[in-house]
């Protein structure tokens, strides 16, 4: 549905910026109204779950609340758990913006997590900047490559990179796992490496909340990526390609050379939420570790509209909604999980459009139709 | 007896009128030809008839009783079968599973597949439509699978076929075989309206013809009472005839010149060893109706295509591959399926005046957009082409498509080109645009450079051209001057060699 | 070493383990190629799975009768697909994502009910669970009696549904609207095929097929639910279902394929033999890639997958 604007007609820049602005605003207003709708929605869901088996809401989203953000800790607690989640979100949401789906973040966040261990484990001596970044930076390295096999698959033989992706998760998890138990292996009975030495610790910024350094690497990638599509030309060609692949393949983009690149980028930033829970949570590699950052991230890739800042905002939920939960285990007596089901929820019905137009007859002031991928 | 009443149809998509009170009556047992160009509003109305479009106003009788068709199972019921233009099988399957689907013979509620190949092999037969029911759709011929979607419609006991476009895929054997197929039909009693924009097969086939233009009836016809020239009239003429000043310009040294090219397709040969050259402050006009391979002409030309054999030389400049290519050496191209290849709906006014100098100075440098110096150019764009839209920041879809195309225009002529590849430039915009764009491509002709314009729209070609082409069946047929007339234009569009002379 | 891996390989025992383990890999498989070759892409096979095999437990736990859980456990996984249909196919959600969101949603519903039903977070309590039969006349053949001659019920009604699934696909009016549907819908439209009902039964049947499956992991097995207990089976349900060319029997033999391997490399373990398991068990992921990437044979999709259809041209 595209409306005409002849009407209002405007040339040489004439409307005043601030207008234009707030036009913006506006569209992002209603993004934002669009997300908040379904996670009230996914929540009033639980509620009537909770009612039904006896549990006193008012109680959990209280405790909940509380939980995520009623003091020092509770606020340190959602901003550490948002973290490795912002960079997951970064890896879907890179992918959607050039038409691809990377539902491979979760593997792709191993490759990162081990490959930032083996480096963290050598860096002694060096400075602390360059301990931390090292391994950061083979994290990315790691994601990098792994991210863009599917793509490369895609280009070179036309194959799904959704079942590509599905399929490479399993084998990221059995093969990193065999890596560590095989050559890298601590004593003892679990499968996990030595601790990493000290000087690649991601610094923390309050002491003795467990918070880290890694959610400013977060905001800041955040600026990175919006910055990257907004003012660059790689960025053009990637979103050309998302939202038009023959109008991009006239305008001289190669569809084929972005997707191995934009599968590549987001590999790079799951890559990279792996090696920051390993400097700043695990601080050593453990098989397994993972309680499915990589999937939560696509929650928030689509949830943020694959919008950086969006994704920010999607994932200080998802960390919030965690820290909540534990606070709500202890308090309400209702088991934490129930964060996950909101997750679950959240997922479905952002993904559904039309199911949350046709509950609320919603006309829409602007063109909001959300990132609509494959 | 009347087979087919269609009263005062009207159907709208969007802003745009399909269809407009449309009336239409097929006699029993005749072949109604639905003469008209691509746009015409054909398909659309047929569609309505078999139920896949609801018309937004009228009425509809069949066998003279009134009726309405909301799905297709009602058109099947009432003995109404289409044949559509791009055909509706599925490759994997083999003939007779494509045919019986929707309804099957069963026994003990598995297929009888047995029964069903002998109930098709007995149909085929007796209308000789020769095809294995057991071979798969994939592995048979273009001509064969319109068969097997003939025998579909007659497999559910149509009495009225309604075949699409059904000679666009056929070759010249093929379509005639399809002619003796349709008596065949008309001599057992059924009714056929037969979809077209060939006024040969018009003439050859049928008993009365229907000329739809932009959506209206024209007139109803017999056949015998009238000939190729008044069809070509009647399908093509304009009620307002454009008018465009077209002051004498000094022809310079070729700028574009293609040679022998040839372009591969699905069905063969799409473009066939064609050669032309355009020349500086000369418009070059290719008319010819849409599918003859203006398409893979445009593409081939442009560098999205593989072609087989052929040179294409920008200033006696062999051209290398790809698109990027072709802008270096300064030619400009408006593509004729704007919405697919032209903008990027999504993407801003600004972004999209962009499209394909992302790359270049003065909007980047080392990879960086230059923002600035991106919205400074799109504002003067803007203003320059007078192109209305509420920001340079307002996404394209928004725009109507007058102004998507004075972007696309104003995008490809803003970068000063030498070589201009104008392809149906004006489809879909209103008479403003029409009469910009035209004036924009007559100015780039004043300013020596070589304008290539490929249209479907004859009227466009006579007014603007200064030499014409015509294009037909994938090879140019003749080259006439700009003031060649309408009506042989239009022949030789349609085929008609011969009788053009 | 090597003799005793051979003998482990050319195994009555394995194989007839390969067999049970198979059991809810075809299943899903099966339900992926309903789903697909209705034309909806099903990532949430994995999520079905998991739901099928915490109600048949909970119905197992609340009734006392593993086949009243049975039920249960197939009307569930049958429920959570239908919910996956309205979204995807009424209010045309992204396939991927839905499928996603399926996953998640089952995971965390599972894992909190556990917490509630049971109070632990990790394995319930044993609950009533369907015994494996000994075959009268089967078992006391040499070969085949030692392959199947004891097994679960469940492996045989599994080999009954894919013999059934196959002939539904293949040999009946509704399979082949079905294959129509997920090939060409708009086809299938104009020969008056209800395209939207064809989905819905298709990703339904898809569901209670997992459900049936997920019921057999929890009581047609260990008698207990466990947290996350279908770990992964959806996901080489899918590759099983690519590998399988988007056939029942495909998809079992497939599935057979990677629990032999699987089996083998368990036997093993058992004897003390170590194999780089982890190495084996990569195995079905990496054939089903190089199957996609066109390395030995052609696969080819139904060629609607993932699109939405709206009839009548008002989209």
């Amino acid at each position: 549905m595209t409306q005409k604007n002849d009407l209002t007609s405007v040339t040489a820049g004439a409307r005043s910026r601030s207008s234009r602005l707030s036009g913006k605003v506006r569209a992002a207003l209603t993004e934002l109204g669009f997300s908040a709708f379904a996670i009230t929605l996914a929540l009033v869901i639980s509620a009537l779950l909770m009612i039904t088996l006896g549990y006193d809401v008012g109680l959990a989203y209280q405790s909940m609340f509380r939980g995520a953000f009623g003091s020092l800790r509770g606020v340190s607690q959602t901003l550490l758990r948002a973290t490795p989640l912002l960079f997951t979100g970064f890896a879907v949401a890179i992918a959607f913006r050039a038409g691809l789906f990377n539902i491979g973040a979760e593997g792709q966040l191993y490759w990162g997590a081990l490959a930032c261990a083996l480096v963290a484990l050598t860096v002694e001596g060096l400075p602390k900047t360059i301990a931390v970044a090292l391994p950061l930076l083979a994290a990315g390295l790691a994601g990098f490559l792994w991210g863009a096999v599917p793509g490369i698959l895609k280009a070179r033989t036309g194959a799904h990179e959704v079942i590509t992706s599905i399929m490479l998760n399993s084998i990221a998890i059995f093969a990193t796992t065999h890596i560590t138990s095989r050559y890298f292996m601590a004593p003892g009975a679990v499968d996990q490496t030595e601790r990493i030495v000290a000087a690649a610790v991601m610094p923390q910024i309050i002491p003795g909340t467990g918070l880290t350094a890694g959610i400013f690497l977060g905001i800041a990638m955040a600026a990175l990526v919006a910055w990257f599509f907004g003012h660059t030309a790689l960025g053009y060609d990637f979103q050309a390609v998302g939202r038009n692949v023959d109008a991009a393949e006239y305008g001289g983009v190669s569809s084929k050379r972005i997707q191995v690149l934009a599968m590549g980028f987001g590999g790079m930033m799951a890559g990279v939420a792996g090696g920051i829970v390993v400097l700043s949570l695990l601080n050593r590699f453990v098989a397994n570790f993972s309680p499915g950052y990589g999937f939560t991230g696509i929650a928030v890739a689509v949830l943020g509209r694959g919008n950086p800042w969006g994704v920010v905002l999607a994932a200080l939920l998802f960390g919030a909604l965690d820290s909540g939960g534990m606070s709500m285990q202890l308090f309400a007596r209702i088991p934490s999980d129930l964060t996950i089901v909101v997750q679950g929820l959240v997922i479905i019905l952002v993904a559904a459009p039309a199911a949350l137009r046709a509950m609320v007859r919603w006309r829409k002031p602007n063109k909001v139709e959300p990132v609509d991928v494959a | 007896m009347r087979a087919v009443e269609l009263h005062d149809i009207t159907k709208r998509f969007g802003t745009l009128a399909a269809n407009k009170a449309v009336h239409l009556t097929v006699e029993r047992g005749e072949v109604h030809s639905l003469l008209g160009e691509n746009g015409a509003g054909k398909t659309t109305l047929m569609k309505i008839l078999f139920g896949l479009y609801q018309a937004d106003s009228g009425s509809i009788r069949v066998n003279e009783r009134p009726v309405a068709i909301r799905r297709p199972d009602d058109a099947i019921t009432l003995g109404i079968g289409m044949v559509h233009q791009h055909f509706m099988l599925v490759p994997r399957l083999t003939v007779t599973e494509n045919v019986i689907a929707g309804s099957e013979v069963a026994r003990h509620g598995f297929l009888d597949m047995a029964t069903a190949v002998e109930d098709i092999a007995k149909l085929a037969e007796r209308y000789r439509l020769r095809v294995a029911p057991r071979a798969r759709v994939e592995n048979i011929s273009v001509g064969q699978q319109q068969r097997v979607e003939i025998l579909k419609a007659l497999y559910r006991k149509a009495d009225l076929l309604i075949l699409d476009e059904p000679t666009a895929v056929l070759t010249p054997q093929e379509t005639d075989d399809l002619f003796e197929i349709i008596r065949r039909l008309k001599g057992d009693g059924k009714t056929v309206i037969f979809i077209t924009h060939k006024l040969r097969e018009t003439m050859a086939i049928s008993d009365r013809v229907t000329v739809l233009r932009d959506g209206a009836v024209v007139d109803t016809l017999y056949t015998a009472e009238t000939g190729p020239a008044e069809l070509a009239r009647r399908m093509v003429g304009r009620d307002v005839l454009l008018r465009v000043e077209r002051p004498p310009s000094e022809i310079g040294k070729p700028l574009l010149e293609v040679c022998d090219l040839s372009v591969a397709s699905r069905y063969g040969t799409a473009v066939e060893s064609v050669s032309f050259a355009v020349h500086a402050g000369e418009i070059l006009g290719i008319a010819g109706v849409e599918g003859n391979g203006q398409l893979e002409l445009e593409e081939a030309i442009l560098g999205l295509r593989k072609t087989p054999s052929g040179t294409i030389k920008v200033r006696s400049l062999e051209l290398g591959s790809g698109p990027d290519a072709r802008r270096s050496v300064g030619m400009a191209h408006i593509p004729s399926d704007r919405l697919r290849r032209g903008v990027v709906p999504d993407f801003s006014v600004a972004w999209n005046l962009i499209l394909g100098s992302q790359w270049r100075r003065p909007f980047s440098r080392r990879g960086a957009l230059l923002r600035n110096e991106i919205a400074d150019y799109a504002r003067r764009v803007v203003s320059q082409y007078g192109i209305r839209c509420e920001s340079i920041e307002a996404p394209v879809g928004s725009l109507s498509g007058g102004n998507q195309q004075k972007l696309v225009v104003a995008r490809e002529l803003s970068r000063d080109p030498d070589v201009v590849i104008a392809c149906q430039p004006t489809r879909g915009v209103d008479v403003g645009a029409i009469e910009y764009i035209h004036n924009q491509l007559l100015a780039m002709r004043a300013a020596g450079k070589a304008v290539l314009l490929i249209s479907a729209e004859l009227d466009e070609v006579r007014a603007l051209s200064d030499r014409i082409l015509v294009m037909y069946e994938g090879k140019i047929v003749a080259e006439r001057k700009s003031d060649a007339g309408e009506s042989e234009l239009g022949l030789l569009m349609a085929g008609h060699r011969a009788e053009a002379g | 070493m090597w003799l005793e891996i051979l003998a482990v390989v050319f195994n009555l025992r394995t194989l007839n383990a390969a067999i049970r383990m198979s059991t809810p890999i075809a299943l899903a498989a099966m339900g992926g190629a309903f789903s697909e070759r209705a034309g909806v892409i099903n990532i949430g096979l994995e999520g079905m799975l998991l739901v099928g095999a915490f109600a048949g437990a909970v119905g197992s736990y609340a009734t006392g009768s593993a086949l009243l859980g049975t039920l249960i456990g197939v009307a569930a996984g049958a429920a959570t697909a239908a919910v996956f249909s309205i979204f995807t196919v009424e209010f045309r959600a992204n396939h991927v994502v839905a499928g996603v969101g399926i996953n998640i949603l089952a995971l965390g519903l599972t894992t909190w009910l556990m917490q509630v039903v049971w109070r632990t977070r990790g394995i319930s309590p044993a609950v009533a669970r369907v015994q494996s039969i000994r075959v009268p006349l089967i078992s006391s053949i040499p070969v085949i009696g030692e392959v199947i001659g004891v097994q679960s019920p469940f492996v045989f009604v599994m080999i009954a549904l894919i013999v059934g699934g196959w002939i539904l696909l293949f040999r009946t009016p509704l399979g082949l609207r079905i294959r129509m549907t997920g090939e060409h819908p708009e086809a299938a439209d104009t020969v008056g095929i209800n395209v939207r009902f064809i989905k819905h039964f298709s990703v339904i049947l898809g569901g209670a097929l997992c459900g049936f499956g997920g019921a057999y992991l929890s009581i047609g097995n260990i008698g207990r639910f466990s947290m996350g207990m279908s770990a992964g089976r959806g996901f080489m349900g899918l590759a099983a279902n690519i590998f399988g060319q988007w056939n029942p029997i495909g998809g079992l033999g497939a599935s057979m394929l990677f629990s032999y391997a699987d089996a083998v490399q368990i036997r093993l373990q058992t004897m003390e033999i170590a194999l780089p398991h982890q190495i084996i068990q990569m195995i079905p992921y990496l054939l089903t890639i190089v199957i996609l990437a066109g390395g030995v044979v052609k696969s080819r999709p139904p060629a609607a997958l993932g699109n939405h259809y709206r009839s009548g041209g008002d989209a």
